[in-house]
């Protein structure tokens, strides 16, 4: 077996596994019964699923004896912009009373900030 | 200088950012670069009143592999429970995180890490900035989910930061 066929192999495996994560990202939003819940599920399984992608996207340029580094810089914006958008969702539901009641006391004092009562105008 | 360059990282950064989108090294590229290593952290500065400090960079490179050794952990874990836990048996949790961090910077990114971690989701800050609101998929105790993030994550970006 050449060297090429078998980084080939090893680039398709990692590139099902991937796929089978962000699958059950997917059916994670389904199954799960409540919202909060649901927010679990696209934020992480799909981490490792884009994941995965790039890094046999860069593996496989280097198997051709290029060097990319665009891959670094989707996970980097990956990274920086994931745990933002859950955090506007999670938000988001709060606000609406559409998250899971009874949240917990900040034992600061004060209230959560979505909930504060001086809200800046959307 | 300092007004023109503000945040000279944020400057290098955004400069080294540039060559990594455009995939080659020209002349054109680098007019490009040094433009954009201006003008944003100019526009943006208002943002950025103080310069972060980051007091042990190599620290932050360790954190940065740890947490995303934790990221493909977290992906195996979240799976079993979305697979194979029965609905009902799911128990989750709110979690309030008391903050020993006081810079927005390290604040941030223990929101993000916590985001991308074990089946934990940051899902608000108080009004006040000392507590992070965290919503855990399957927690049977949350003390102990705060006392993990609290030796794990925070401990270090502290060291890193402050």
């Amino acid at each position: 077996m050449t060297f090429a066929l078998a980084l080939d192999l090893f680039l398709s495996a990692i590139l099902i596994g991937g796929g089978l994560f962000a699958l059950v990202g997917s059916y994670g939003l389904l199954r799960l019964p409540r919202p909060m819940q649901r927010l679990h599920a696209p934020t992480k399984a799909t981490t490792v699923g884009v994941g995965a992608a790039l890094v046999v996207s860069a593996l496989d340029l280097a198997g051709q004896g290029q060097v990319s580094w665009q891959e670094g810089l989707i996970t980097l914006f990956l990274l920086l912009t994931a745990p933002i958008s859950a955090l506007f969702l999670a938000k988001t539901l709060i606000l609406r009373g559409e998250a899971d009641p009874n949240l917990p006391d900040p034992g600061t004092g004060q209230p959560w900030a979505t909930l504060a009562e001086e809200r800046p105008d959307p | 200088m300092k007004r023109l360059f503000p945040h000279p990282y944020l400057s290098l950064t955004l400069i080294a950012l540039w060559f990594l989108l455009v995939n080659q090294l020209k002349i054109g590229s680098l007019v490009m670069a040094i433009i954009l290593g201006t003008v944003i952290p100019l526009v943006t500065a208002a943002w950025w009143p103080n310069r972060p400090r980051v007091r042990h960079p190599f620290r932050l490179a360790a954190y940065v592999i740890l947490v995303l050794w934790d990221v493909i952990v977290a992906n195996f874990q979240v799976a079993r429970i979305v697979l194979f836990m029965p609905r009902d048996r799911i128990r989750s949790n709110w979690v309030t995180i008391p903050l020993d961090l006081t810079s927005p910077e390290a604040i941030s990114l223990l929101a993000g890490t916590i985001t991308m971690t074990p089946g934990t989701v940051t899902s608000d800050i108080s009004a006040c900035g000392r507590a992070l609101l965290v919503h855990s998929l399957h927690a049977p105790d949350p003390g102990a989910v705060r006392d993990e993030i609290k030796s794990r994550y925070e401990a270090r970006l502290k060291r890193i930061f402050e």
